[in-house]
């Protein structure tokens, strides 16, 4: 699974190559988040790029809350780009309710060019 | 994907591992989409079976080796589903109630059993039993025809 991080001013972006974050996925996901949210432990937000990702389950769902956890109370998890079945994943459980979600990553925080 | 003999649509044997649960879900996803399952459907479809694949890979075969029977059959509003396995049965013989987990303020979030939360809200008719040291699960999925 390939995360591809990238600093903007006050936030993480971490764009998730992968289509399924799914029981074969979610350990993985989480430990190469836990190295993400450790080395740049400054970062008060960190949003990921859902855009690749075309299902998840509830797995990977738990993975996400705990990549939450791991950043602990002040710090802010946020998701862009949820495709249709994560989305409905999210929207049934109520957890798009515990994460501020984007429709898109904001215009100003992509890659230029 | 071959039709089976006794009037399923769609019939895959799994080896109880998520990889190859993966895999059955894409090969699944693929035959209901060259049926002219709609994108929302096969979503509702691969959310459920990919929850109900997990929990036996998870808990009826627990590292042990199995395979898990599903048969598809798709009606003009439903699509009908069978799970079979030969693991473990279910703790007391039941299904779990699936109880929505909790979000603030009810409580903190959970990092698990969303599974069977999942299985109930997108389901009807969810059935368990057990005979001849098999789990039968059978369900409905209502499609955006219904």
């Amino acid at each position: 699974m390939e995360l591809v991080a990238e600093e903007r001013p006050g936030l993480l972006l971490v764009s998730i190559r992968a289509e399924r974050i799914d029981a074969a996925a979610a350990i993985q996901f989480k430990d190469r988040m836990r190295e993400l949210v450790q080395a740049h432990g400054g970062a008060p937000r960190i949003m990921l790029d859902m855009s690749h990702v075309a299902f998840l389950d509830s797995s990977g769902l738990g993975a996400v809350v705990a990549v939450m956890k791991l950043m602990g109370p002040d710090r802010q998890l946020e998701l862009a780009g949820l495709t249709p079945t994560v989305e409905k994943v999210f929207r049934l459980t109520r957890m798009d309710s515990v994460f501020t979600v984007h429709p898109l990553v904001p215009d100003g925080l992509r890659n230029a060019g | 994907m071959p039709g089976d003999p006794d009037g399923a649509d769609l019939t895959l044997d799994i080896p109880g591992d998520a990889l190859a649960v993966r895999q059955a879900l894409q090969a699944m996803v693929a035959a209901l989409t060259s049926r002219g399952l709609p994108p929302g459907d096969r979503g509702t479809a691969e959310i459920v079976l990919a929850e109900v694949l997990n929990n036996i890979v998870e808990h009826a075969y627990a590292g042990r080796q199995g395979l898990i029977h599903v048969t598809i059959r798709l009606d003009a509003a439903t699509l009908e589903c069978r799970v079979v396995d030969d693991g473990q049965p279910m703790p007391g013989d039941a299904l779990p109630p699936g109880d929505p987990p909790p979000v603030p303020p009810e409580g903190e979030p959970a990092e698990g059993g969303f599974g069977w939360f999942l299985i109930r809200s997108l389901s009807q008719d969810l059935t368990y039993r057990r005979a001849d040291g098999r789990n039968l699960l059978s369900f409905r999925l209502a499609t955006s025809a219904a």
